[in-house]
């Protein structure tokens, strides 16, 4: 098991200085010179020096790289242009607010989309099935900042039972959350369902049944906890697409995170604070998938073995 | 003898049964056959735009801004006056031509990645897999939105940025497929055969994993979609006046007390969409290749 988990830390390092370098390149990409874009026309010389030797533009591509890894690992992510403060104390400020809403949309995504997941595969061809499966497929197809703006008309203007936006009283997470996790909550009710039907189609589901044990613990025991892998893969993707989305509803919702935080610095042409919200989404989503592989191991030993 | 025998192998004759036999369960899946209609529909408002909207999608009229649903304006006007109707039909141009291209875009990279890695092997299969593996790393959107917030806004930079966003899942199934045919006793005989590796590259690997790749690509293009109207919501995709689904919601969102239908029926217009490619990329799973179902 520690070899094990040794293992999968080490293969995180290449991602995380792959991911290190993608960031960096953004500001390589953008078309003519990058500083005077960003600082404008009334930029005083002794800013424009110091970003250009921050960032570093005149020397080569390797140099510039290792050197940002470097700061990069001390914590350094340089200083925002808008508010001139370091970026990593704007990402400190905004962070909290996004795991608020992303926390509370995967515990809905997953707490519902498991539940209608697993009667679906108990009572296949219902009408509560027909009604899931027909409910996941639209799920999956509506724009998340449209759901926003629908359940905005409908809950916080036409029946004002819910705040338009902003942050604050328990109330005001409730759209946001359920708005972001609705194409997951799709998905996870999807995946549950067909893991489970395969599950039950095994020989030790019948073999349980034939002795005697009832449905409800075939369910719980045999069904659920053999079906638990595909859904915490599925539940760690979920993740990234949730970090995503989050940059949608928070700018629907006026919720005051990172998601917001990151567009605000697109259109202050703010490269700088931009890289540190990227590389923190990043970050973040690697070590989600990096603990989902753990779990892994814990719940299926085989794989642990297998390293 | 021996070379006649290879060629019975080699050349498996039942392409056109195998198509029969799939177009055989697509028609029983109802699901797939409304799919089909809705992208049938889709492309028909694409390609007729400029005959059957009534208006023109640019025309404003000030005294009619922000005009209800009703008989001179069917879907209702938005904050210029703007015919809605005319603009949700030209918006499907957007919608579609963003979503061909960077279809386009992920298939050519990710056929040419996934097909390296595959049979290369060694260091050109590791190489391009870590930078797949990080590719992979930024959560959905915000690769796209890094792209294209460097790149600038507009049509061709948020189609090559969507085509970006798509090519590492694109190399990852290509690559397995691959691997997976290079495995296979059909692709060993045809090499013991003295079958040259290109032969066997277009003729079998290629070949065996079109089924996979249309799937997917249809699929892709529900999500190129979603993606290029959540670009252009945000205000770093399609920019105004270019009639754009997630552009329209965006401008309509200062009138949802006064005016919901701006913000709402292009909203509608991109989940119909969405909708549509969604079936008919499941209905298409499952009739060419049941066995994918739960993969893609």
């Amino acid at each position: 098991m520690l070899t094990f988990i040794a293992r999968r830390l080490l293969l995180a390092i290449p991602v995380l200085l792959g991911v290190v370098f993608v960031v960096m390149l953004t500001i390589e990409l953008i078309p003519g010179d990058a500083v005077s874009l960003m600082l404008g026309e009334h930029a005083t010389p002794e800013a424009v020096a110091k970003l250009r030797d921050y960032l570093g533009l005149d020397k080569p591509l390797l140099v510039r790289y290792v050197g940002y890894v470097g700061r990069v690992a001390r914590g350094d992510l340089g200083r925002s242009i808008q508010q001139n403060r370091p970026v990593v104390d704007e990402l400190a400020d905004a962070w909290p607010a996004t795991l608020e809403l992303t926390a509370a949309a995967l515990v809905i995504a997953a707490a519902f989309g498991i539940a209608a997941g697993v009667i679906s595969a108990v009572w296949p061809n219902s009408a509560f099935d027909a009604l899931a499966r027909l409910g996941s497929l639209f799920g999956l197809s509506m724009p998340v900042f449209w759901t926003g703006l629908v359940l905005i008309v409908v809950f916080a203007l036409w029946l004002p039972w819910m705040p338009v936006g902003g942050m604050g009283s328990p109330a005001h997470l409730v759209l946001p959350a359920v708005t972001l996790a609705l194409p997951s909550l799709a998905m996870v009710a999807r995946m549950t369902r067909s893991s489970v039907l395969d599950v039950l189609r095994e020989d030790y589901v019948r073999t349980a049944r034939a002795k005697g044990v009832a449905e409800r613990l075939v369910v719980a025991k045999h069904a659920l906890r053999n079906a638990a892998i595909p859904i915490l893969t599925l539940l760690g993707l979920q993740a990234g697409q949730l970090m995503g989305g989050a940059v949608l509803t928070e700018t629907v919702f006026a919720w005051p995170g990172l998601g917001r935080l990151m567009v605000k610095a697109i259109f202050a042409r703010d490269y700088v604070l931009l890289q540190g919200a990227v590389l923190i989404f990043a970050l973040a989503f690697v070590v989600i998938n990096l603990a989902v592989d753990l779990a892994y191991g814990a719940l299926d030993p085989r794989i642990a073995r297998q390293g | 003898m021996a070379v006649s025998a290879g060629v019975m192998i080699a050349r498996p004759a039942a392409p056109a049964t195998l198509s029969a036999d799939a177009w055989q369960r697509f028609r029983r899946n109802r699901l797939a056959l409304a799919g089909l209609v809705v992208v049938a529909l889709l492309v028909v408002a694409a390609v007729g735009a400029p005959w059957l909207a009534p208006a023109d999608p640019a025309k404003q009229s000030l005294i009619e801004k922000r005009a209800r649903p009703g008989n001179k304006f069917l879907l209702g006007a938005d904050e210029f006056g703007r015919d809605i109707l005319s603009r949700v039909l030209f918006g499907s141009r957007v919608a579609l031509l963003v979503g061909l291209l960077s279809v386009a875009i992920a298939l050519g990279l990710g056929l040419v990645l996934g097909c390296l890695a595959g049979f290369a092997g060694g260091w050109i299969d590791v190489l391009i897999m870590r930078g797949v593996e990080v590719l992979l790393a930024f959560p959905y959107l915000l690769l796209a939105i890094a792209v294209v917030s460097a790149l600038g806004p507009g049509v061709l930079n948020t189609t090559i940025a969507v085509g970006i966003w798509g090519t590492p899942t694109v190399t990852r199934v290509v690559r397995g497929a691959v691997l997976a045919a290079r495995e296979s006793e059909y692709v060993s005989a045809a090499r013991a055969l003295g079958a040259s590796a290109g032969e066997v590259l277009r003729r079998h690997v290629l070949r065996n994993i079109l089924p996979t790749v249309v799937v997917y690509s249809t699929l892709f293009m529900a999500n190129a979609i979603l993606v290029e109207a959540a670009l252009s919501f945000l205000g770093l995709g399609v920019q105004p006046p270019t009639p754009s689904w997630g552009l329209m919601v965006s401008s309509g969102r200062d009138f949802l007390l006064v005016a919901p239908h701006i913000a709402t029926i292009p909203g509608l217009a991109i989940m119909l969409a969405v909708l549509g490619f969604n079936l008919l990329g499941d209905g298409l799973r499952d009739a060419l290749d049941p066995r994918l179902r739960g993969q893609v």
